[in-house]
């Protein structure tokens, strides 16, 4: 395991972001220190997405700052060491191609130009082993099932060995078996000091997984601190959470809100 | 195979061969992005090029390939950064040079209709050594490109956004994509006409994908199907008088009716194959996801 770094791998500060004329974005602090697993919780609308696409640099901030393992954002250039896995539904375009195909496309942020190496093929490998989707390696991605998918979106950003996952609602219609097999891939990566930012709407199976929770309301955070207590029922998808806060109101979660 | 003698049946059947690889070598991308119809709207536009070459009396392939580029270039730009109404800029952008290239072209005292209607649908017998040359070192560029970086343009192709994330250089490669489908473009224009340009594009690649798993099967396979049509298409125009270009195109479509039959039961056998790996999966893997601490009874 590596020596812990003195910077945080990410470091947000007063993050203002509005897409058109409304304000998506007003003032957001996010840290995920090295080794730490933090999901980003809030409503439809509260600005998740805007708030982890920011911090890969495809939503513009209006205003704060942000930086990537203590490397100001613009300036940061070693993107192999982030894996992205973005909100899909699919792995699928216009052309048919190969579980293997998709998943080494992870690869290109290592190697942008020239030729794969054996190291390359064998991290697409060991990419496509680590979410169980090696013996599909050859098998056209439209013949998966939508939780085989996000698995292989996962191996896609798992191929270039990152050392910080961002994954936007990576559980997002995922079966239970599925949830399972991602939950336990990310617990190996966590083990080996991977750290992890995830957009979700419900903890589910990941909840054992995550050390800190962020929650975020029309685009302020409102928490930030250990996740939510779930038991039993409550870590059921479509459940809507409802938790006692330090803020009078109570905090929404869940899908219904 | 009488077909090889004349000098101009030579001329037409390497230019054919060079379209039948370049074509779908770049339409493999346009279809992957969902763009399939970005060859037609270049067709249009070099149109005007057409018509610029012959009233500044210059040849007017390389003229078409300059303002092709331009359009390609216009075009990729209103679709990176182009607001709500992108495809009403992209209509004034093809109508136009459809428009231009007509006027152009009746104003140039060398020029007339049947010219254009050579450019519009390919001729073979007008292919002079200057074109040859200059499709030749057109479809290098084609090919160096949709070969050399088949695996960054796959990327983008495939998801634009991730491709942006691994710090690929997108918006230049999305420039390169559309200048090489111009470049394409201007290269099968003597043999499939301009209009029918679109068409060698994507007719291939739909074809293949019938069969095919894979990214690299699918160009492989739209590649020999490409030559193969415009290979036979050319032959048959020589016997028969028919233009080179419908016939090239109506070949093309006849393989993808005849291999959409033929995956027909190849996609039943693959559907249960999968069914297969399904219930084999499940098999390994429902006893090792209940752990005996979640107090339910292992099998």
């Amino acid at each position: 395991m590596a020596a812990p770094e003195p910077a945080p791998v990410i470091s947000v500060r007063g993050a203002t972001a509005a897409l058109g004329a409304r304000p998506v974005l007003r003032g957001v602090d996010l840290t995920v220190h090295h080794g730490e697993v933090v999901a980003l919780l809030g409503a439809n609308g509260s600005g998740k997405s805007t708030a982890v696409r920011s911090v890969i640099g495809q939503v513009p901030l209006t205003g704060g700052r942000i930086e990537l393992f203590g490397t100001e954002q613009k300036r940061f250039r070693d993107w192999a060491r982030v894996g992205y896995v973005p909100q899909r539904t699919t792995a699928a375009s216009g052309v048919p191609a190969t579980v293997r195909e998709v998943v080494s496309a992870g690869r290109l942020a290592r190697r942008r130009f020239g030729w794969t190496t054996k190291e390359d093929r064998a991290a697409v490998e060991r990419a496509m082993e680590l979410v169980g989707l090696a013996d599909r390696a050859k098998d056209s991605v439209t013949a998966l099932s939508g939780g085989q998918h996000q698995r292989v979106l996962i191996a896609r950003a798992l191929a270039s060995e990152p050392d910080l996952l961002i994954m936007d609602e990576p559980m997002a219609g995922v079966d239970l078996g599925s949830q399972e097999i991602l939950a336990a891939t990310l617990r190996e990566q966590v083990a080996e000091g991977t750290s992890v930012l995830l957009v979700l709407h419900e903890l589910g199976a990941l909840e054992p997984l995550i050390d800190r929770a962020v929650v975020l309301r029309d685009g302020c955070v409102v928490h930030d601190g250990p996740p939510p207590e779930a038991l039993g029922q409550h870590a059921l998808p479509g459940h809507d959470h409802v938790h006692p806060h330090a803020a009078d109101e109570p905090l929404r979660t869940g899908l219904l809100t | 195979m009488d077909f090889l003698e004349p000098a101009f049946m030579q001329r037409a059947l390497l230019a054919a061969v060079l379209v039948g690889i370049t074509a779908p070598a770049v339409g493999i991308y346009l279809v992957q992005r969902r763009q399939a119809l970005m060859g037609d709207g270049i067709g249009h536009v070099a149109m005007t090029g057409v018509g610029l070459g012959f009233l500044l009396n210059s040849n007017p392939v390389w003229m078409a390939t300059l303002v092709a580029v331009a359009g390609s270039v216009a075009m990729e730009l209103i679709r990176a950064y182009g607001k709500t109404r992108g495809d009403l800029a992209l209509a004034l952008l093809f109508y136009g040079g459809m428009a231009g290239g007509v006027l152009l072209i009746n104003l140039s005292p060398t020029g007339s209709n049947a010219n254009l209607t050579s450019y519009l649908f390919g001729s073979l017998s007008t292919v002079s050594t200057e074109d040859v040359t200059a499709i030749s070192i057109l479809a290098a560029f084609v090919v160096l490109v949709t070969v050399g970086l088949r695996r960054q343009l796959f990327a983008i192709s495939q998801d634009e956004e991730f491709a942006r994330v691994t710090g690929l250089p997108v918006r230049a490669l999305n420039l390169l994509i559309a200048v090489t489908a111009a470049v394409t473009v201007t290269v099968a224009m003597r043999v499939v006409g301009l209009l029918l340009v679109s068409a060698l594009m994507v007719v291939p690649v739909a074809a293949a994908q019938q069969l095919s798993k894979s990214f690299r099967a699918t160009f492989v396979l739209a590649v020999a199907t490409g030559v193969t049509v415009t290979l036979a298409g050319t032959v048959t125009s020589y016997y028969q008088d028919v233009p080179p270009g419908a016939t090239i195109v109506l070949y093309a479509i006849g393989i993808f009716v005849v291999l959409t039959l033929l995956a027909a039961p190849l996609a039943r056998r693959r559907a249960r194959a999968a069914e297969q790996a399904a219930a084999d999966c499940d098999a390994r893997c429902v006893p090792t996801t209940r752990q005996p601490k979640d107090d339910v009874k292992v099998l």
